[in-house]
């Protein structure tokens, strides 16, 4: 790996605004690297938990923001129960997702972003999950069209997924939480 | 013992049985379970990666529904139970969120309905003495790895009821159901979870490492407590076969589902056959159906 880092870098306020959206110490890291050696997903990252950290302490932010590790992370927690420092990394991933997909960046990682728009999109629309529609609307989009097609028979002659949606009756009020939501989170 | 039972999403249709089981062993014990009207999904992992204020107003639109119940929640998915206790503890500590997220909703909430999960409420409230005095048939000494995976015991100061390197409430559980619980160092491993759909080679590796070494523990079948564990592992498994060329052959049960064979239920209020991975060549070789 190679890294541009100049004194333009370094004072970049990458690392406050990192800090200010996760209300996480992103400093107090020492790179004691216990993140990443209990990660279960590192072997798949293309940056350990504790580099990302590194990375945003020295100011080099495309990098972070257009990385799959933040789209891989599954949120299990480890990082943040075990970080002698009391980092909250999960919580930092979370900041650092939702600064990606405000700053419009080019995602290395392009399924997991579109799979979560999508279940957003169902929640929005009948208040609870419809799996036969995320999973349908998510193989369109993603263009993995036979996506765990072979499955679906099985999982509906079990009775284990709904053909259709079951909206909830106070669906105006969700829509409008929605509405919201983003309104307030703009400001 | 009354509560407020929130079933979340998974459990109306990808784990039914937990829902069936789980309302079948509370009815059993009895302790009630009244369903929360106009309950909304929690949100998920998806919304808290992608809106951060929505993850905590989603969650608090339910907990405002038990509010007017007057009860405590219940609820049986690990997830639900995270988000649910996530948004309580914000709610209650930190004043920026309180206000927005209130707007939100547009009502007043500061954290005050509580939250447990199912396996807290069996195990530190109705007590193991009492589940023992209701045992009918027992577990026959059946080798089991109970798994908890990620969100029931992690972080420790959000749901607070077991150790969460080495959580035992599972164990302790099954063994006073008359099974015999394994030893072993996956407990708290996570499954891949949410990225099931987008990344299956990563949830196939992950499963993969569980159900091996469960097995080599010795283990005839695990149990869990969450419904996205139970997809990764049990639906998965023929995949995971596939990939690593190996036989495994594990049924992967919700906990309530043994409960309810060891208080004597009827396997057909259980669930069973729901399972992808068929449990039942192994029950019946133990004289558990």
């Amino acid at each position: 790996m190679k890294y541009e880092i100049s004194q333009e870098t370094l004072k970049s306020e990458f690392v406050s605004q990192v800090e200010k959206r996760s209300h996480q110490s992103v400093k107090s890291c020492y790179q004691c690297g216990k993140c990443s050696a209990g990660c279960p997903i590192c072997f798949a990252m293309d940056y350990t938990p504790n580099q990302i950290i590194r990375m945003i302490q020295i100011g080099i932010r495309d990098e972070v923001l257009s990385s799959k590790t933040i789209w891989l992370c599954a949120s299990c927690e480890t990082c943040s129960t075990r970080c002698p420092r009391e980092v909250d990394l999960a919580a930092v991933m979370d900041a650092l997702r939702r600064m990606a997909q405000e700053e419009k960046v080019k995602f290395k990682e392009k399924d997991v972003p579109l799979f979560n728009r999508i279940f957003l999109a169902t929640i929005r629309r009948y208040g609870r999950l419809y799996e036969a529609g995320l999973i349908g609307s998510y193989n369109l989009k993603s263009g993995h069209f036979f996506k765990d097609i072979l499955m679906s028979p099985k999982m509906f002659r079990k009775g284990k997924m709904n053909l259709l949606p079951k909206k909830t009756k106070n669906i105006k009020e969700i829509k409008k939480m929605f509405l919201k939501a983003k309104k307030i989170e703009e400001k | 013992m009354k509560y407020a039972y929130f079933p979340g999403c998974s459990l109306h249709s990808t784990a039914k049985e937990y829902d069936q089981s789980a309302q079948a062993v509370c009815r059993r014990l009895g302790i009630e379970l009244e369903e929360i009207p106009d309950w909304v999904c929690c949100g998920a992992t998806p919304t808290h990666v992608t809106d951060h204020l929505l993850s905590i107003a989603l969650p608090v639109k339910t907990l405002l529904q038990a509010r007017k119940m007057g009860l405590g929640v219940l609820t049986c998915c690990a997830a639900c139970f995270s988000r649910l206790k996530v948004a309580n503890k914000i709610m209650r500590e930190d004043e920026w969120h309180r206000e927005r997220v209130n707007e939100i909703v547009e009502d007043k909430y500061e954290g005050e309905v509580e939250v447990r999960h199912i396996l807290d409420i069996l195990v530190n409230e109705y007590g193991l003495d009492k589940i023992k005095g209701n045992v009918k048939e027992g577990l026959g000494g059946l080798k089991i790895a109970s798994y908890y995976g990620c969100l029931l015991t992690r972080p420790p100061e959000v749901t607070k009821f077991d150790d969460c390197e080495n959580p035992t409430s599972m164990d302790r559980l099954m063994e006073t159901l008359g099974a015999q619980p394994v030893s072993w160092p996956y407990k708290t491993e996570c499954c891949g979870a949410g990225l099931s759909l987008t990344r299956t080679e990563i949830v196939l590796k992950l499963s993969y490492d569980i159900l091996r070494m469960a097995r080599d523990e010795g283990a005839e079948c695990l149990t869990v407590a969450c419904p996205l564990c139970q997809s990764n592992l049990d639906m998965r498994q023929m995949q995971v076969e596939k990939k690593y060329e190996e036989k495994f052959c594990l049924p992967v049960l919700y906990f309530t589902q043994l409960a309810g064979l060891a208080l004597g239920i009827e396997p057909g209020e259980l669930g069973l056959n729901k399972l992808m991975v068929d449990p039942m060549k192994l029950l019946k070789e133990k004289g558990l159906v």
